[in-house]
């Protein structure tokens, strides 16, 4: 049997050149052989890195002839905002629309919750707890502390709701909606664990759903149970992971929320599987629109607050968030990035020097810019860890500089936007101001696509 | 000043709301009798001092939810979640709870007479629940830390993901979730048995002679490939 002639010298890539799988490409392959080997699949922190429809696929229309705008730097511009005003005796009176959003204790360090803290003071705005629990050092830190309600009650006590300023009842969260939640073992430290009545250095399972009710009409009973238990004093928030939204705002509207929360696909985690944050969800841009035409179908747009959270990272994002729809934004990723995520490097407080955390990066695999890696509980800046050398990396009066920062920042943008709107109020924003630059995007947000009047879906 | 004989409400001429405002003003100590709450949810929430509370007639969900140092006494069934999150005091049921009856209690002792139905001791962090007859499925699902004493029988999928908590069935059990498993029976399971039928007033239970389950601990770390094994 003779072979087929072969080219003597012929250089494969002639003809035949390199060529990558769309569907398979390196890093898919890459992937399912790290599987066959092992049997793992990834988990990991953050939220969604796949390139989706985001605010930035719109832009203001400002004012010029047809509208009068505002004095920039000069006239006022107001940004006080009221959460909670539905049924609450004593709502939460914000000095900005931009909120800290619900992150453990457990998932992050004590360090970073404090300066999380103090930051939301420092610009009169509100932080969250997390799963696991209110620290004495966050609700000393906090004028505003949002208490949350999870799945697993996990440090749940009826002192701590007391202390808190507002309760939000979580039923999901954007990067896994559905899913419950997990802090790896690595950070069950002796405390978080005490606080959560469980062994050091299990693999912790928040449970996907409340243990004590189970549908829209048992949610009812038990908003008015935590409402007679602090004599209907505190906002009750209903949170949930951006998927069914039109339904579920309306359901916890019915169960008696004073304040609705919507978290899309991009808002972040301290740990879960990769696939839920990439497969599960819809993104914020979308979410937003649908929450807030829910709220106005039912006749309580703004009666009922919306917050909006899930991928903000700019004034112009909160602007346009309140423009679709929103009384407000949560941020979490973005205020951790703020305190120093993904930084080459951390501050050493005490000698006031930085100190170069590379090698720390590499030895996750991972670089400063790319890292997700909360769930090891090696932070190499101090944020999501509860080893106490790396939390002392995070002081948290420098962290909570650079979030009070990063927040004046971010309301500066956000009123600079709605000068030229023509709004003395950032509340006055409204989805006339906006155009779309995709389709994608004026499907998602019912705004027309700029240039046209057309809203893909919604006209003809 | 402590209130030595009973404030009376009647959850016919006073609402839940009126009710809850008037009990968090006793002083600590105080006696209360509630009549006619005629299923009425969330009477006696949120309370942080002791108060000796007896209703007379069947309650409705979450009674002494959020409580902290109560002794209550439900002359009469239950709804849905009684006692939930508590975290001191006792709690006592005449008659048969509903579903998720000590939900996620931290301490306390939640005495039931009768039968509790489906998620008995769900989420339970610590404390004690006994129940005279029996508990439905799902019952301590997840249950972190205390004990369920079940003087009855079990329904399926007992202790299902079970952490620290300890179970002990005088009864049959259906069966049991994932990670639950029997255990030999101690001389301090006996002592904690007694210790329980005791306070709960059960002469039905011989302590010597109940099932002990708890946590194989299979669980604990996840194992990929343990994948969908459990």
């Amino acid at each position: 049997m003779t072979g087929a002639a072969t080219p003597v010298n012929a250089p494969a890539s002639r003809h035949f050149p390199l060529r990558e799988s769309y569907t398979f490409p390196p890093a898919v392959i890459d992937q399912i052989h790290g599987m066959a080997e092992e049997g793992r699949y990834e988990i990991r922190g953050w939220g969604a890195k796949r390139k989706l429809p985001t605010f930035d696929d719109l832009v203001f229309i400002t004012a010029s002839a047809s509208r009068y705008p505002m004095e920039g730097y000069r006239e006022a511009c107001s940004t006080a905002t009221v959460l909670g005003s539905r049924h609450a005796s004593k709502p939460l009176e914000l000095d900005i629309p931009i909120t800290i959003a619900g992150m453990s204790f457990g998932a992050l360090s004590g360090h970073a919750k404090e300066a999380l803290g103090r930051a939301a003071t420092a610009m009169g705005t509100s932080t969250t707890t997390g799963d696991g629990g209110m620290t004495a050092e966050e609700r000393g830190a906090s004028k505003h502390l949002v208490y949350q309600c999870l799945p697993s009650r996990y440090g749940f006590n009826p002192a701590d709701l007391h202390k808190a300023d507002a309760i939000e009842i979580v039923l999901g969260q954007g990067a896994k909606p559905g899913g419950g939640g997990m802090l790896l073992g690595q950070k069950v430290s002796p405390r978080v664990a005490g606080m959560r009545t469980l062994p050091a250095g299990i693999d912790q399972r928040s449970s996907s759903r409340h243990p004590d009710w189970t549908g829209p009409d048992d949610l009812v009973i038990k908003i008015e149970e935590l409402r007679e238990a602090t004599n209907w004093e505190k906002p009750i928030y209903v949170k949930v992971g951006a998927t069914r939204v039109a339904y579920d705002v309306k359901l916890a509207v019915a169960a008696g929320a004073d304040v609705v929360v919507v978290d899309g696909m991009q808002g972040g985690t301290g740990a879960t599987q990769d696939v839920f944050i990439e497969h599960a969800g819809i993104p914020t841009l979308a979410a937003v629109r649908m929450a807030a035409e829910a709220l106005r179908e039912i006749g309580k747009h703004h009666e009922v607050q919306l917050i909006v959270s899930g991928g903000i990272r700019t004034g112009a994002d909160v602007a346009k968030a309140l423009a679709l729809g929103a009384d407000a934004v949560s941020i979490g990723v973005a205020s951790m990035i703020a305190l120093g995520c993904n930084r080459p490097s951390w501050f050493g407080a005490a000698d006031a020097q930085w100190v170069d955390a590379s090698a720390d990066y590499a030895e996750l695999g991972t670089q400063a810019g790319y890292c997700h890696h909360c769930h090891t509980g090696r932070c190499p800046v101090g944020i999501t860890t509860q080893t106490p050398e790396l939390e002392a990396r995070l002081d948290p009066v420098v962290g909570a500089q650079w979030v009070t920062n990063y927040l004046r920042g971010l309301t500066m943008e956000l009123t600079t936007l709605a000068r030229a709107c023509g709004k003395s109020d950032v509340h006055h924003l409204e989805p006339e101001d906006l155009v779309a630059l995709t389709i994608e995007a004026a499907a998602m947000a019912r705004i027309p696509l700029a240039g046209t009047d057309w809203i893909p879906g919604w006209s003809r | 000043m402590t209130t030595l004989t009973p404030t009376l409400f009647d959850c016919e001429q006073r609402s839940v709301r009126d009710i809850n405002i008037e009990l968090r003003e006793l002083e600590p100590g105080s006696i209360v009798r509630i009549v006619n709450p005629k299923g009425r949810h969330n009477l006696a929430v949120g309370l942080m001092k002791h108060l000796d509370i007896t209703f007379d007639g069947s309650v409705g969900h979450y009674i002494g939810g959020l409580c902290d140092g109560v002794e209550i006494q439900i002359n009469g069934f239950c709804g849905w979640g009684v006692g939930e999150n508590l975290m001191n005091g006792v709690i006592r049921v005449a008659g048969n709870a509903s579903e998720r009856a000590g939900a996620t209690a931290h301490g306390g002792t939640l005495v039931i007479e009768g039968d509790a139905s489906t998620r008995a001791g769900i989420s339970l962090k610590g404390g004690a629940i006994a129940v005279g007859g029996n508990v439905g499925d799902f019952s301590m699902f997840m249950a972190q830390a205390g004990t369920l004493l079940v003087g009855g029988h079990a329904g399926h999928a007992l202790g299902d993901s079970l952490y620290e908590a300890v179970i002990y069935v005088a009864g049959s059990v259906d069966s049991l979730g994932s990670d639950a498993r029997y255990e030999d029976l101690g001389d301090d399971d006996v002592a904690t048995v007694t210790n329980l039928c005791a306070v709960a007033g059960f002469d039905h239970i011989d302590p010597q002679n109940v099932k002990r389950i708890a946590s194989a601990k299979l669980l604990y770390n996840f194992d990929a490939l343990k994948a969908q094994k459990y």
